[in-house]
């Protein structure tokens, strides 16, 4: 079984991604520290993913392939800027989501989120993908990037507390 | 100063700098004072101007001139704390502060009690400009490091058409100038 977190950038790199923005969850620390030791990476931390958002629409003006990571529940904090910014003006972005409240989950309080956030993709109409191991993640995210170059939208990663 | 007068002095004294505009009114005034392709004009995502700007000044070398407000501004106010840590030498945030929304009917914002110059000189900006009246950019032109500029201007809208460029033309022909030549 490959490391997930490696896995996860590794299909970043392969893709292209070239600017990431971050805000943390316990899943996603290695990853984070994967590409913030990557001098050929921009990597912004944030402090609120819809800002995440909007710096990754500057980036995309300027050139640059974008990726974000964060919780599912940094969806919830950027809803309006998915629909009025990157479904308005047709712009990619690829979404690595640590989908908490899902099997597994030792918190309670991360379950209604973690329960809304397939729909929460499905009202934005947002390509979604459910990699359940390493070697699933190395594929489903080289198609994902694909279709969100091919289309000029985002496409999310929704990686379960089972993934990692 | 009216706001639109605020958005012509500037203009005139700009070369081929970006700017990415705020929501509502102030693109609609930037528009009917100068149109151009180096304009990205933002239609919706209210508060994402200074974050789009943050990018887009990181990703290239050109420099980038934000035409934000006092309101969006307060709605993503840890901007600030990003752009500073950032770090972008390229980077000039302008506050069009009339004190409140004047997009959707100047309801009072909290600009009108709170001096953001004071708050962005609290974050640990070094270049901090304030402008009343006059407005003058030589200075500013001439630094390399992130801007903090505020210009107060007069409640109220002028009276200017919508934008009737599609969303996707107003990015392509952005992405194009920026990154095209």
């Amino acid at each position: 079984m490959k490391d997930s977190s490696q896995t996860i950038y590794q299909a970043l790199k392969n893709a292209g991604i070239n600017f990431v923005v971050s805000l943390p969850c316990v899943n996603l620390g290695k990853l984070m520290e994967m590409v913030e030791c990557d001098i050929d990476v921009i990597h912004v931390p944030v402090n609120r993913e819809e800002e995440g958002f909007g710096i990754c629409a500057g980036a995309y003006l300027g050139g640059k392939k974008t990726a974000i990571l964060m919780q599912n529940s940094g969806l919830g904090n950027s809803v309006n800027v998915l629909a009025s910014l990157y479904k308005l003006y047709k712009i990619p972005i690829i979404m690595i989501i640590s989908h908490r409240g899902t099997e597994g989950e030792f918190m309670n309080a991360q379950v209604p989120m973690g329960e809304a956030t397939t729909g929460v993709l499905d009202a934005l109409e947002i390509t979604y993908f459910n990699p359940k191991t390493p070697e699933d993640a190395l594929k489903l995210i080289s198609k994902a990037v694909t279709h969100a170059d091919m289309e000029s939208v985002p496409v999310g990663i929704l990686l379960e507390i089972s993934f990692w | 100063m009216e706001r639109i007068e605020a958005i012509q002095k500037i203009t005139e004294q700009l070369n081929d700098e970006l700017i990415i505009c705020n929501i509502g009114f102030p693109s609609r005034e930037l528009y009917a004072v100068k149109d151009s392709p180096n304009n990205f004009y933002m239609l919706g995502s209210m508060g994402m101007a200074s974050s789009i700007g943050l990018g887009l000044a990181l990703a290239q070398k050109r420099r980038v001139v934000v035409l934000d407000g006092d309101g969006s501004l307060l709605m993503n106010l840890g901007s600030l704390v990003t752009i500073f840590n950032q770090k972008p030498n390229n980077l000039i945030l302008v506050i069009l502060d009339n004190g409140c929304y004047g997009s959707t009917g100047s309801q009072c914002s909290y600009a009108s009690t709170v001096n953001l110059s004071r708050v962005a000189e609290a974050v640990g900006f070094k270049n901090l400009f304030l402008f009343w009246n006059e407005i003058d950019f030589s200075e500013i032109l001439n630094i390399n490091e992130s801007i903090f500029v505020h210009v107060k201007v007069e409640k109220g809208n002028a009276d200017v058409p919508v934008i009737d460029i599609e969303p996707e033309d107003i990015k392509s022909r952005f992405i194009e100038e920026v990154i095209g030549r």
